[in-house]
């Protein structure tokens, strides 16, 4: 029964991307990726996977969809760069990607057996950071270093988005909302954020031992911050604000902090304390996922539209 | 072979192996930039699934997958997000109407 | 549990300030805004050199690699640190490199103290030391996964730079530069995944142990490196590079084409010489030689070709970039040595570093020839030595390294490649080195010729630059000169902890 309910799922989940590829319509291409999206999220579940499921539904599909959606009608009717290819050489591109596919298959399958596995190791390591939740201690204790940089990847993604307005509306505040808000929006934007926040706080709380966690919360933290951007509520602030870019930094910057001070109390750099390390833990996500949310929202609300005051 | 090819590891696995051609595909044959960048994203969904598969056939120690593979994709979609956003701006950079003052500066001097 | 593959060493804290110093400068200007912007920046100058010297000085006086294991987690569940040699002498040389360019930029940003500045300003500032801290990260990374953050962190800071002007043809070559880079790192990461489900581990010292023949990891390596040449211009998958590198501003050109092109050159030297078995290693050394014979013919010419001065150095980048590419069969040969102990080896790096100081050369002194021509037409710059002597200086200092002609780093780089193709038995490899040379001096002289040639019209008066501004083009050329003055042999640093490896790459 769940093989068949896998089987189907992998083909509208293929016959979903081929048509996102194949639409003539981008509209109605990315809709079809945000659902696209959504069953993927089906997928992670399926593959045991809830920490991913839950980012893939609010990041990989949610948020790029928004961010996709607000783009084409950007763009829609302007100045298109449009380069068609040669039937020929279409057709030469659609089997060397076959190929790859065909190739990418066989190794998959190729794999060795019994499967190499870090599950016991990461196991046996978890009390020492006090989780309970072997992803959160992978992202934050034993791999930290890569949380950390991805936090600046993220930071520099922003600054680079910023960077792109002109001179003279440099750190100014970028422009969300519709020229026209629509009734059920402006709605939502009402209704909708004070559970957003709730439900968020929660998926932070949890994190530690259960699904959920920085990421999966500060997206929807940024989704309500958006939605009341969005419904007119309260304006986007300006990029050159303090308390933004203190939000911004804050995550980064108490995360540097605990790691340096591993030189001092713990086995060094990134290293906790190990009586001390759960909560040191929360309190870096803590500080993370306000900034994820700030810097996710401004990510999506773009550069500066209008000149600084 | 065929078996093992309907394990859920295995099976999302190749799942993912075909939609990194289709999303090769979009990258390099689409017309629009647009459909590049989302051609971008289910490329990189699928390379995602390949580790899903890679964690789900790695079970043990009571759990059902490898938790590390689970980790390093949230580090990726997040990394590939940022990677669509600043794709996206600069699409609609390119898309605004005219230069809205030409700078003072010599061209590749500033 | 057998005895861990990495043990942090005495000074191995260095290598996480090498990577996470410049990250704290960005933290800390976004914090503090733009008033200390400089400030911060020329701060984290001296502190990151100083930490490159360390490093240096811990190689050289122990002989051995540094090590630090993150956290103390040792891989596979956690992620390890390593300078050997090479990443010594990498780390020295990106040092080298961002501090002249921040020298250089201070006082290019310092003649125009106005607000309409501020942006390009202060997002150089911030992406010159991401992308410090990022090329830091690809050296020293051991993990795989780690090293796909740290090209991340290098895409980000680098595309940004591109279109710094503002102008819609930048933007245009950044954004077709960052689809480039995504999906380059995209094939690179799905490599990553099939590594892992083979192997079970990223870390590349233990991968070299553990690797064998297998479709697996023959299809991850390919994916890999095919990933990688994208990021590096290499033949054909170039078409990105000269857009983005001529219409980047001066500075942010300089550190592009010095330095971000030569991570992905990195770690695919790493790929194919630890981690590769044997045969793989000889097909793939083979492949990327023949392109990268290509790489120099093709685009000597096209840089031959180009109107603008920084279109030519642009594409002098992807033809000197050939010359790395022909290091792996030359120093995966037979003469028994490890690759590290070849003069192939020796070669490449040379040819590496003195380019990164060369172009990074050239690409300034072409900053300040805009500055005073206001344009950089070739045909149009007569006389351009009489106004700018020092920046003409540099070109042409530089140009000795590109060419090939004593002395100069870049000299003693291609004869020692070209010796090892003689002695390895690769004629054509070697006729290859000869014609780029020749080609390059074809389009180093076109710029020589226009500095010495008499001035058709009035010469443009030299406004307001700053010698100081001059300097760090020809402090930068003066090295890569410099660099010609080491003995012609395979060169002692280099090989500091190679010797720990598997003999991954040797029959």
């Amino acid at each position: 029964m769940m093989l068949l309910f896998d089987l189907a799922l992998v083909a509208s989940l293929l016959a979903l991307a081929v048509h996102v590829v194949v639409e003539p319509d981008e509209r109605s291409g990315i809709i079809a990726f945000l659902a696209f999206g959504l069953l993927l999220g089906l997928v992670w579940a399926r593959l045991a996977a809830p920490d991913v499921a839950l980012t893939e539904i609010a990041i990989g599909g949610g948020g790029t969809g928004v961010l996709l959606l607000r783009a084409e009608a950007a763009i829609r009717g302007r100045g298109k760069h449009e380069e068609p290819m040669t039937r020929t050489s279409k057709l030469a591109a659609a089997m060397g990607c076959a190929a790859i596919s065909v190739g990418l298959g066989f190794a998959v399958l190729s794999f060795a057996s019994p499967a190499p596995t870090l599950a016991p190791t990461a196991v046996e390591a978890l009390p020492a950071t006090g989780l309970g939740n072997p992803v959160t201690a992978v992202l934050l204790a034993y791999r930290a270093l890569d949380t950390l940089l991805e936090k600046i990847v993220v930071l520099l993604a922003l600054i680079g988005v910023w960077s792109l307005a002109p001179d003279a509306l440099w750190g100014g505040a970028p422009e969300v909302r519709p020229s026209a808000v629509p009734d059920p929006l402006a709605y939502l934007a009402r209704v909708l954020p004070p559970f957003g926040v709730v439900i968020g706080v929660y998926m932070f709380w949890v994190g530690a031992d259960a699904p959920g966690g920085t990421f999966q919360a500060g997206t929807v933290l940024a989704a309500m911050w958006l939605l009341v951007m969005m419904g007119g509520l309260r304006p986007p602030p300006e990029t050159a604000a303090l308390p933004l870019r203190l939000a911004l930094a804050g995550g980064p910057v108490l995360f540097l902090a605990i790691a340096f001070l591993g030189f001092a109390f713990a086995d060094g750099f990134l290293a906790y304390p190990k009586a001390l390390a759960k909560p040191l833990i929360v309190a870096i996500e803590a500080a993370l996922t306000v900034s994820v949310a700030a810097a996710l929202a401004m990510l999506v609300a773009g550069p500066a539209r209008k000149a600084p005051s | 072979m065929m078996m093992a090819a309907l394990q859920p590891g295995a099976l999302f696995g190749l799942c993912g192996a075909a939609l990194v051609g289709i999303g090769l595909f979009a990258v390099v044959a689409s017309p629009g930039l647009l459909r590049r960048i989302v051609g971008c994203n289910i490329l990189g969904a699928g390379i995602f699934l390949v580790f899903g598969a890679v964690a789900r056939r790695g079970a043990g120690a009571g759990f059902a997958a490898d938790p590390v593979p689970q980790a390093l994709v949230i580090t990726g979609i997040v990394v590939a997000f940022s990677a669509s956003a600043l794709a996206v701006a600069l699409l609609k950079r390119l898309a605004e109407p005219a230069e809205e003052a030409a700078p003072a500066e010599p061209r590749g001097g500033s | 549990m057998t005895s861990p593959i990495h043990a942090t060493t005495p000074g191995g804290f260095l290598l996480v300030l090498a990577v996470i110093l410049p990250v704290c400068a960005v933290l800390a200007i976004l914090a503090c805004g733009p008033r200390s912007t400089v400030r911060i920046a020329m701060l984290t100058l001296a502190a990151g050199l100083a930490v490159a010297v360390a490093i240096a000085v811990e190689l050289v006086s122990s002989g051995a690699a540094l090590s630090y294991v993150v956290g103390a987690w040792q891989p596979p569940l956690g992620i390890a640190l390593r300078a050997d040699g090479l990443s010594g002498a990498m780390l020295l040389m990106t040092a080298l490199v961002v501090v002249a360019v921040g020298l250089y930029a201070h006082v290019q940003y310092g003649l125009r103290e106005d607000a309409r500045n501020q942006r390009a300003q202060t997002t150089f500032w911030l992406m010159l030391l991401a992308l410090w801290s990022a090329l830091n990260a690809v050296f020293i990374g051991e993990d795989l996964f780690n090293l796909y953050v740290a090209l991340e962190l290098l895409t980000f800071a680098a595309v940004p730079l591109v279109c710094l002007d503002g102008r819609t043809e930048t933007a245009n070559a950044a954004l077709r530069y960052l689809l480039f880079a995504l999906l380059g790192s995209l094939l690179y990461l799905l490599g990553v995944g099939l590594l892992y489900g083979q192997y079970g581990t990223l870390d590349l010292l233990a991968l070299s142990r553990l690797s064998r023949s297998d479709p697996a990891l023959s299809v991850a390596l390919a994916l890999m490196i095919v990933g990688l040449l994208a990021k590096a211009a290499l033949f054909p998958l170039h078409l990105w590079l000269p857009p983005a590198h001529a219409g980047a501003p001066a500075p942010a050109s300089a550190v592009l084409s010095a330095l971000v092109i030569k991570a992905p050159v990195f770690l695919i030297l790493r790929l194919v010489l630890d981690v590769a078995p044997p045969q793989a290693a000889a097909v793939a050394g083979q492949l990327l030689a023949v392109l990268g014979a290509a790489s120099i013919l093709f685009c000597s010419v096209m840089a031959l070709r180009q109107a603008r001065l920084k279109l030519m150095i642009a594409y002098s980048t992807v033809a000197q970039l050939g010359y790395l590419f022909i290091v792996f069969p030359l120093a995966a040969g037979g003469t028994g040595l490890p690759p590290w102990e070849t003069i192939a080896w020796t070669g490449g790096a040379l040819q590496l570093i003195s380019h990164a100081l060369a172009k990074a050369a050239m690409f300034l002194a072409a900053g300040v020839i805009i500055q005073v021509y206001g344009h950089d037409r070739i045909a149009d710059l007569g006389g351009f030595g009489r106004v700018l002597p020092v920046s003409a200086a540099a070109m042409g200092l530089a140009g000795l390294s590109l060419m090939g002609v004593p002395p100069s780093g870049g000299f003693v780089a291609k004869c020692l490649l070209l010796t090892a193709a003689v002695i390895e038995g690769y004629p054509w490899l070697a006729a290859t080195i000869l014609a780029g040379g020749l080609l390059a001096g074809g389009y180093v002289f076109r710029v020589i010729d226009r500095a010495l040639a008499v001035p058709a019209g009035a010469l443009p008066s030299r406004r307001a630059v700053p010698r100081r501004l001059e300097l760090a083009a020809l402090v930068l050329a003066v090295a890569a000169v410099l660099l010609g003055l080491v003995p012609l042999r395979p060169f002692g640093i280099l090989q500091i902890g190679r010797g720990g490896l598997a003999m991954a790459g040797l029959p």
